[in-house]
């Protein structure tokens, strides 16, 4: 019998879904609902010292549709909590009490100076929770006033808080990273130097949602300004994954414990995470688009890929996609495929003549009565056919066999591995002696 | 008493004012803004696409459908009036059924085509609200052209020749513009007024001067054209109806399908007027159709539609047939009347049951008879009054080319022209291909 049950760093969720620091881990209310509709968990809304900031108050989000005003992405400017600090802790405190089965994990922000974090450190202590958050991650705002992601792109800061909080609290601590840095790995390097149990990513991405073209000026748009915000999202999801995917397979960072945040829409979503190392994952987004009820689906769908996968428990299935991330210079350059349309499931759109006529190889031809083939002469494999075609399984790529020829090249498709690193056109290639 | 449907005999009332505004309501509402933005977004921007082909106009309907998608309907309007200057009413009639969204990649992959007709009524409305006319004039070229009947065939011809600079006399026999646009379509297709409101819109181009009232074969002559004007278009259509050659034919009661349409298109209150109590519609066309349909929703209580051929051979396509049937139309085919029975007026027709054989269509020997106090004729309209200069291909005016007829100097388009079907987009297409031909010839 599969469970959802994770034990990640030592605090136990009955499933890997938390909700992300944000809007919908606010206050007590929205926690509670969230309990009750059953999350696993949450990351309470980051905590900053007394006074509390204030918002805008005009629009704080902006937003990327896709088709029929589908949300493919949001965009904040909101800050930390705009609630005063003891009010928070006294909520804290309540759910906490009222939940023990829940994950707790109180997010934190507050300046650059060893004093204000042992201070509230006590503070959270005090509340009950699991465990928490360092918001090093939010790019707006925050960030302009020497925190958030301000500290996040600094890897020595990084370290340097991460160290006096393992100091000052028993509470495990996760580091959330921000993307808005060039290698993810060094920020996440520092954050395991400093001692950290986790690392959780990523926050928000540097964006400008839209502009309006009448107003001339970036949306969300308070009085005719507008200010770079934290896009989220789905959109966001392939940048976490490849960031998560890098830190689970640096030599230094390999085995640190990670929550996965970014775009997690669908129990898919969920399991790719975890495929590529996460070991719970984070949720926002799609709780503000949909509701809270959505995580009925997350578990059922992540419970049911299980069951049919054979695996117990989500530690089975953690991580198996990692060793199959590598780099380019290592992928099987004997891996010859070409592009094969299905001409009964084709519907002759045509679409993928025009992406290859066009943009690509000229491999497809158009014939009598819009019939589309490859021309195998000059298929590369690119796969935007694929990509491009409506239809699902009508274009795919089938892989020619040791010993077939390429029409492309003349050569023989060779069975062994081979790659970049001992191919002759590689400069850098060493010679075979 | 008040009249209901099963009132005898033809009369007017059968049903309340609220149920025949709701049953002339439009036949496929409009699209608002999210609706037009969803539809948009399942066509597939085809490689050459099958609709484009399908389209007699060739509209460039993948591009209009992404300005429509990328919130530009008035760059899909132009889109569409580069091609046909109709297509508001086309939006509205054509049968995309069998069209292009018949040859819509989606209508193959899920039985679900792209609502073209629908998307091109979005963005002709949205543009055509705007109230201003979206073409401008060459500078005028000093030829004139004499255009007659301001049908589909006319009006685009008229407007792609004035648009070209030439100024344009456009004669029509009826005292409104429109044609077939105004006085033969089913009244649920084109609600509103639309037909009037579209010549109006496009004569906005100016250059044009309606004549009406002028019938060629009445006061004006071929040869009267050919003097007073450099070229002369007709689009005069098929104002002619086939006569069903069936004893009884003259009882009342019996009318053509046309005229009831037209009647209905032009009445201002349709609680004043009369329909039967038991219908009968002879034809297996689009008119049979219109007319079949437009009497039960006046009140019918029972409406039979009879084609003398099998399903498959109907020209009405089987959407319309879909539709009369969901109206309660009853299609009866493979019988051709008799005789209509009755003492002075109709009481019923007698019908033959028919069977195709190798020697062609043949009775069977069976009959039977359906009550009828009003019987629509619906078999075919036919080329009426032609000058007899003109050389005939069949029983329309020969063509060559883009229209180009026996006559120097003439052009013919649309319905009454040989080549092409009967529709009000091959209509347009036939009457702006013209139009180039012609403004070809005078710019030699």
């Amino acid at each position: 019998m599969a469970t959802l049950q994770t034990d990640f760093i030592g605090i136990r969720s009955p499933n890997p879904f938390w909700l992300a620091s944000a809007p919908p881990t606010d206050k007590e209310y929205n926690v509670r609902r969230a309990f009750e509709a059953g999350w696993g968990g949450v990351v309470w809304k980051t905590l900053g010292l007394d006074p509390h900031v204030v918002n805008v108050n005009g629009p704080r989000y902006g937003v990327v549709y896709g088709a029929d005003r589908r949300v493919l992405a949001l965009n904040n400017i909101e800050l930390i909590t705009d609630r005063p600090l003891q009010t928070n802790l006294d909520e804290i405190k309540a759910v906490k009490r009222d939940w023990p089965d829940r994950a707790m994990i109180v997010s934190l922000m507050v300046p650059c100076e060893e004093q204000c974090w042992k201070d509230i450190l006590a503070q959270v202590e005090e509340t009950g929770a699991d465990g928490i958050e360092l918001n090093f991650g939010c790019p707006h705002g925050m960030s302009e006033r020497g925190m958030g992601s301000a500290v996040g792109q600094v890897p020595e800061y990084i370290e340097m808080v991460t160290r006096w909080c393992k100091a000052a609290t028993r509470m495990p601590v996760i580091v959330k990273l921000t993307p808005n840095v060039t290698d993810i790995r060094r920020p996440a390097r520092a954050a395991l130097a400093g001692g950290a149990d986790a690392v959780s990513l990523i926050n928000t991405v540097n964006s400008i949602t839209s502009v309006d073209l009448d107003l001339m000026a970036p949306e969300p748009t308070i009085d005719g300004k507008g200010s770079h915000g934290g896009l989220c999202g789905p959109a966001v999801r392939p940048i976490a994954l490849n960031m998560v995917a890098e830190i689970a397979r640096d030599a230094e960072t390999a085995g640190l414990p990670v929550s996965g945040i970014g775009g997690v829409t669908t129990w898919r979503d969920a399991a790719e995470f975890i495929a590529l190392g996460a070991g719970n994952v984070q949720v926002c987004t799609a709780a503000m688009t949909y509701g809270f009820r959505i995580v009925e689906e997350l578990k059922a769908g992540l419970l049911r890929y299980m069951e049919g996968k054979g695996h117990d428990r989500i530690e089975d299935f953690r991580g198996r996609a990692v060793p199959n991330v590598t780099d380019w210079q290592y992928l099987n350059l004997n891996y010859v495929t070409k592009a094969r349309i299905d001409q009964d499931a084709c519907i002759k759109c045509g679409r993928c003549y025009a992406a290859c006529e066009d943009t690509s190889h000229q491999a497809i031809a158009m014939t009598e009565g819009r019939v589309f083939e490859v021309i195998d002469e000059e298929c590369v494999a690119c796969n935007l056919c694929v990509n491009v075609c409506p239809v699902e399984n009508c274009i795919t790529m089938e892989r020619l066999p040791a010993g077939a020829v390429d029409p492309r090249t003349g050569r023989s498709v060779q069975a062994d591995y081979a790659n970049w690193t001992t191919h002759p056109n590689n400069p850098a290639a060493k010679a075979a002696e | 008493m008040a009249k209901s449907v099963s009132t005898p005999g033809i009369v007017a009332g059968r049903l309340s004012p609220a149920e025949l505004s709701e049953n002339f309501s439009d036949l496929h509402p409009p699209f608002d803004r999210h609706e037009a933005a969803v539809a948009a977004d399942r066509c597939y921007f085809c490689h050459d696409a099958p609709c484009v082909t399908a389209c007699p106009t060739s509209i460039d309907i993948p591009l209009f459908i992404r300005q429509i998608a990328t919130g530009t309907p008035e760059g899909a309007a132009r889109t569409i009036f580069d091609q046909n200057i109709l297509g508001g009413m086309c939006a509205r009639v054509c049968p995309t059924e069998t069209l292009c969204e018949e040859a819509c990649v989606r209508e193959t992959a899920e039985g679900k085509p792209v609502e073209i007709g629908r998307l091109q009524r979005y963005a002709t409305d949205t543009a055509m609200a705007r109230g201003s006319h979206p073409y401008t004039r060459a500078a005028p070229t000093g030829k004139r052209v004499a255009v007659v009947g301001a049908g589909p065939a006319g009006l685009a011809c008229a407007h792609r020749l004035a648009m070209h600079g030439h100024d344009v006399t456009l004669y029509d026999a009826r005292p409104k513009p429109g044609g077939l646009n105004e006085f033969g379509i089913a009244s649920y297709k084109t609600v509103g007024g639309f037909a009037a409101a579209e010549v109006e819109w496009l004569l906005g181009i100016g250059g044009i001067t309606p004549e009406l009232g002028r019938r060629l074969g009445g006061d004006l002559t071929l040869e009267a054209l050919r003097d007073g004007f450099d070229a002369v278009f007709l689009g005069v259509g098929l104002a002619g109806v086939n006569a069903l050659r069936t004893e009884g034919e003259d009882r009342n009661g019996v009318r053509d399908a046309v005229d009831f349409i037209a009647e209905l298109r032009q009445a201002e209150d349709l609680t004043a007027l009369p329909v039967g109590r038991h219908v009968v519609v002879i034809g297996g066309g689009m008119t049979a159709v219109d007319a079949a349909v437009q009497a039960r929703l006046l009140g019918a209580e029972q409406v039979s539609l009879v084609y003398r051929r099998g399903r498959d051979r109907m020209n009405a396509s089987q959407f319309e047939q879909d539709l009369a049937a969901s109206k309660g139309v009853r299609i009866i085919t493979n019988a051709q009347p008799l005789q209509v029975i009755g003492n002075g007026a109709a009481r019923e027709v007698e019908f033959a049951r028919t069977e195709e054989t190798a020697e062609g269509l043949r009775e069977t020997g069976e009959t039977f008879r359906l009550r009828a106090d009003q019987v629509f004729k619906a078999i075919g309209q036919r080329l009426h009054g032609a000058p007899e200069t003109l050389k005939l291909d069949g029983s329309k005016i020969a063509i060559s080319g883009a229209g180009r007829t026996s006559v120097p100097g003439v052009w013919a388009g649309g319905d009454c022209a040989s080549g092409g079907d009967d529709l009000t987009v091959t209509a347009v297409a036939e009457g702006r291909d013209a139009a180039e031909e012609i403004h070809a010839a005078l710019s030699g």
